[in-house]
């Protein structure tokens, strides 16, 4: 079924912030085999301009996704979340995310496509600091595949 | 920002150093309780094939994570990425073997934009197939 176009443009209260700590970091560059020092050791993060351990580019998304759940889970939406794949992903960064960063999530539904029975859905988390400057932005596409036999 | 590579010294059709990334049951296992993204279809096998796939994947944020490796690792400062995005085009599947599977790399500056900024365009492959589609990075260098 065809997601309600009305919801483009919507957007979502801010997120309670996440407090971003260097031993969260770490387990995400080890995670991700990266042993770029500026993930690990302040003192190689400041040498690079940076106030304390900065994140990988991507870590990010795990805080916007979970903050766009408030989007995938709004039953007046109805996007079928069983269904759904991640199709595009991009972020602008205003500076990296780094340990001690407070940061609030706001998602607004960008645009709402149905093709070919697939419902496709893009959202835009915008990530504040606690002083409310904005650091990233954050575009997810995800794309509902049609149920079988529709 | 503090990139150990200068505007001046590169031109459009510069390389970046190419890398290869392995990637083992052990290695999802572990991103996935780095990023929180528990999705069964990332380590359990048999739920994988209930929902159409030929066997377990990887995230697609962990091969965005490695494929912007070679990226920091040319600039040495992550911090200089100023944006970043892919198209998820094929999952990487990732058999139960102590092989695994590997994602290959590549990197060309593609643009020169302003105020020392250039786009780099990726591709990452796995088994010969091309998994990110449209993997473009701006990054400001010195």
């Amino acid at each position: 079924m065809a997601l309600d176009q009305s919801f483009v443009g919507r957007s979502y209260p801010p997120t309670v912030p996440y407090e971003v700590g260097r031993e969260k970091i770490r387990e995400f560059a080890e995670a991700v085999g990266d042993t770029n020092p500026a993930y690990t050791d302040a003192e190689a993060a400041k040498a690079l301009g940076h106030p304390d351990v900065i994140a990988p580019p991507t870590f990010v998304f795990a805080i916007t996704f979970k903050a766009a759940g408030q989007v995938f889970t709004d039953p007046q939406l109805g996007l079928d979340y069983s269904r759904v794949v991640h199709g595009d992903q991009k972020f602008a960064y205003r500076r990296p995310v780094r340990a001690g960063d407070r940061l609030t999530v706001t998602s607004t539904i960008e645009a709402i496509k149905s093709m070919a029975g697939n419902d496709i859905l893009d959202v835009r988390g915008e990530v504040h600091d606690e002083a409310g400057e904005h650091v990233v932005t954050a575009w997810t596409k995800l794309v509902a595949r049609a149920a079988e036999g529709a | 920002m503090t990139a150990k590579i200068s505007y001046a010294d590169v031109e459009v059709g510069t390389e970046l150093p190419a890398q290869t990334f392995p990637v083992t049951r052990a290695t999802l296992v572990q991103y996935a309780g780095a990023s929180g993204d528990f999705n069964p279809i990332h380590w359990n096998e048999k739920f994988a094939k209930e929902v159409g796939l030929p066997d377990v994947i990887a995230h697609g944020m962990f091969t965005m994570a490695e494929a912007i490796r070679v990226v920091t690792d040319w600039v040495g400062d992550p911090g200089a990425i100023v944006e970043y995005g892919v198209r998820f085009t094929r999952p990487v599947v990732v058999p139960n073997d102590d092989q695994g599977a590997t994602v290959e790399v590549t990197g060309k500056v593609a643009a020169k934009l302003d105020d020392h900024t250039v786009r780099v365009d990726l591709t990452a492959t796995s088994a010969g197939q091309k998994v990110l589609g449209m993997s473009r990075a701006v990054v400001r260098l010195a």
